[in-house]
């Protein structure tokens, strides 16, 4: 199966400045002398070290081959890359778009990125507040390159630049949702099978496609002061993984969603501090009684990371979830189904660079003290020369209850290696 | 001697210009905060701006090389104190693209500010940077070698000069924060580059040099006139201990090209067309 969404909006991306100027043939010369051509070949096999009756013994299987082509014009940069695989889970070829964006500063004020791109903004380490770009978990979880934890947008995204403050302005006319766990490839807690479930009970979303009915916005402010990195943000979309059910509990649905939030990064101590918070206004659950669609939420995340000997750094996060109509959430459901008010979360992640900075041993754990689960990411890598690259690593889910956020994972613990080669 | 090394520092602009122009300058320097001075000035100050392209060799005991190479542009905030430099991989492929940016801090109490780019997260990180003394992306070179050593870590004695060379030893005032008891600096009498450091570690042996292998005078016309910059385009340090050794080469130095303040998040995130083309 390809998807010709991507190309399509490749050819387009290739073909504006052809059509905005008039001397074409000239500027298409030279967008072809200034391509710039690299990418990787990727072999990546994993398995699962537990047996799950709802999804294949294999949790990775497939070659990979981004290629990454940029280039540009007195006007504009320009930039394509994309990924074909050949996966044996889903055994099935794929066309992966990661971006096909054109770049230009209209102004001197001014940035415009236009397309298929990657987004990222917040300062959450591997925890995500403000940042309400896709994610990609199903890839997280499954032991893909982190990499592939961020997810494309389809957007516009206009900075603007002044001494007060600058601002971003991300559209997308039709929401991105997060790839999220749906049963296709990891296993999950139904809560209307009341059981864990995977490919016997792959979620069905409710979504339209209409473009610019469906859309996001998203803004940052921010400012430097002394090399404190201070912003504010503000998000008016969908909850981006599903957020609630529709009434007769056949579909998951991603309820509208607004947040509002601000954060702070900066020298502390001997180390980088960071805090960040947001206000997640569940727009069709304003009072909180609706048991089927998320309840408004306060998350709050406090970080702070210090180089701890030579090349190892340590890295540590509190991160909280508070539901704010919490009574009536609970009044909502049977006895039982509710969950806990709040969702501690801490996080930990320990980075070792050996070998001439050859080999990284990283290790990043979340631990819930509320939920009583973790998730354990060890990973090694090792670069063989300047091209080639091996690495191994796991994914291991730890958890008292079915239900909750990483316990509900634990069948599907996994362990895979990788080898690269860039060009 | 702390006012005469406040002194120095304020008037090196215009003298270590003028010394760079006149290669027959005075040689009656004898005061050694004003030889390191100038010296720490033609090593990491020179122009109020500068790019270069740099390509790094590192060889290991066995003989297996490895390659990085990047673009670096500097900027000074202030002659002989904060500068502020940005660094776009170009080599090895797996970190092509990726965006290193310092503004480093004279203020011996301030540990500079460092930044990472990531562009297939779009991630601008920020890195804990307490340990200067740390390898530059897997080199032999340290992060402190790369964007200077503050003179104020250390204390300097003259200790010897000849024909060619002042030699100054720098022996470190907190000596638990370093790895060498001292190092021994060779200072081309006529340029103020430095040619030779000589690292030892905590039983006096030698174990770590760098070498200054290759000067070229840059020169940049304003104007009317003339300006000559004296660089080193090529060093070599070899780590006795390890056996590995890293060449290091410049290619297209300018001075003075006017970078705006490229240094902020924003050009992390779309590196300048300084530094990509």
């Amino acid at each position: 199966m390809i998807r010709y969404r991507g190309v399509v909006a490749f050819v387009l991306v290739l073909s504006l400045p052809v059509m905005a100027q008039e001397e074409s043939a000239n500027d298409f010369a030279s967008l072809l002398s200034n391509l710039d051509i690299h990418g990787f070949y990727e072999i990546r096999p994993g398995y699962r070290v537990r047996e799950d009756k709802y999804e294949k013994d294999m949790s990775i299987m497939e070659q990979r081959m981004q290629l990454d082509l940029s280039s540009y014009l007195d006007w504009a940069d320009f930039k394509f890359k994309g990924d074909i695989t050949a996966d044996l889970v889903e055994e099935q070829a794929d066309f992966n778009l990661r971006e096909a964006y054109i770049f230009t500063s209209p102004y001197e004020f001014m940035d415009l990125k236009l397309g298929r791109q990657i987004l990222t903004w917040g300062t959450g380490d591997l925890v995500f507040i403000n940042d309400l770009f896709p994610k990609d978990w199903q890839s997280f979880f499954i032991g893909r390159d982190t990499e592939y934890l961020k997810a494309p947008s389809d957007a516009v995204k206009i900075s603007l630049f002044s001494e007060a403050a600058n601002f971003d302005i991300v559209y997308t006319p039709k929401f991105d949702s997060d790839r999220f766990i749906s049963g296709e490839r990891i296993s999950y807690w139904n809560s209307n099978l009341g059981r864990l479930a995977g490919q016997d009970a792959i979620q069905n979303t409710d979504k339209s496609d209409l473009c610019f009915k469906n859309d996001e916005i998203a803004v940052r402010v921010y400012k430097n002061i002394n090399n404190y990195e201070y912003a504010l943000y503000s998000y008016h979309g969908y909850w981006k993984s599903p957020g609630g059910q529709n009434a007769a509990a056949t579909k998951a649905i991603f309820p509208d969603l607004n947040v509002y939030g601000a954060s702070l990064r900066g020298n502390a101590g001997k180390g980088i501090g960071n805090l960040e918070f947001g206000y997640y206004e569940s727009d069709e659950d304003q009072s909180g009684n609706k048991g089927n669609i998320n309840n408004s939420e306060l998350r709050f995340l406090a970080g702070y990371s210090q180089e701890i000997g030579k090349d190892f750094t340590a890295g540590l996060q509190y991160y909280v979830e508070h539901m704010l109509d919490y009574d009536q959430h609970k009044a909502s459901l049977p006895s039982g189904l509710s969950r806990d008010r709040n969702r501690h979360l801490i996080t930990v992640r320990l980075t070792k660079l050996l070998m001439n900075q050859n080999l990284r041993c990283s290790l990043f754990t979340y631990y819930s003290p509320s939920d009583e689960d973790a998730y354990m990411r060890p990973i090694v890598n090792y670069k063989v020369n300047d091209n080639l690259a091996v690495e191994a690593g796991a994914n291991v889910f730890f958890g008292k209850y079915p239900s909750t956020f990483f316990g509900q994972f634990k069948n599907n613990t996994n362990i895979y290696t990788a080898l690269r080669y860039s060009f | 001697m702390k006012l005469l090394t406040a002194f120095t520092i304020m008037f090196l602009p215009s003298t270590a210009l003028f010394a760079a122009n006149e290669p027959n300058m005075p040689e009656k320097i004898n005061d050694v905060d004003a030889i390191v001075n100038r010296a720490n000035f033609m090593a990491y100050y020179q122009g109020k701006d500068g790019k270069a392209k740099v390509k790094m060799i590192i060889t290991d005991k066995k003989g297996q090389t490895r390659l990085r190479e990047f673009i670096i542009l500097r900027k000074d905030v202030k002659d002989g104190g904060d500068q502020k430099y940005y660094v776009y991989f170009l080599k090895p492929a797996d970190v092509r693209k990726m965006v290193f940016m310092v503004h480093k801090h004279a203020d011996i109490q301030k540990d500079d500010d460092r930044w990472l780019y990531l562009p297939s997260l779009d991630l601008v990180k920020r890195i804990a940077a307490s340990d200067k003394r740390t390898s530059f992306v897997g080199s032999d070179f340290l992060y402190e070698d790369i964007s200077g050593r503050n003179l104020a870590e250390d204390t300097h004695e003259l200790i010897e000069t000849n024909d060619k060379y002042y030699v100054v030893k720098n022996v470190p005032k907190n000596p638990d924060s370093v790895e060498f008891s001292y190092f021994n600096v060779a200072i081309d009498r006529e340029t103020f580059i430095p040619m030779k450091m000589d690292f030892y570690d905590k039983k006096n042996k030698l174990y770590r040099i760098i070498k200054s292998q290759k000067v070229e005078t840059i020169e940049v016309k304003e104007q009317e006139n003339v300006q000559k910059f004296p660089t080193v385009v090529k060093s070599i340090v070899s780590d006795l201990n390890t056996g590995s050794k890293t060449e290091m080469e410049f290619t297209n130095v300018e001075y003075n090209i006017n970078l705006e303040d490229i240094f902020t998040e924003r050009y992390l995130r779309r590196p300048p067309r300084e530094a990509i083309r």
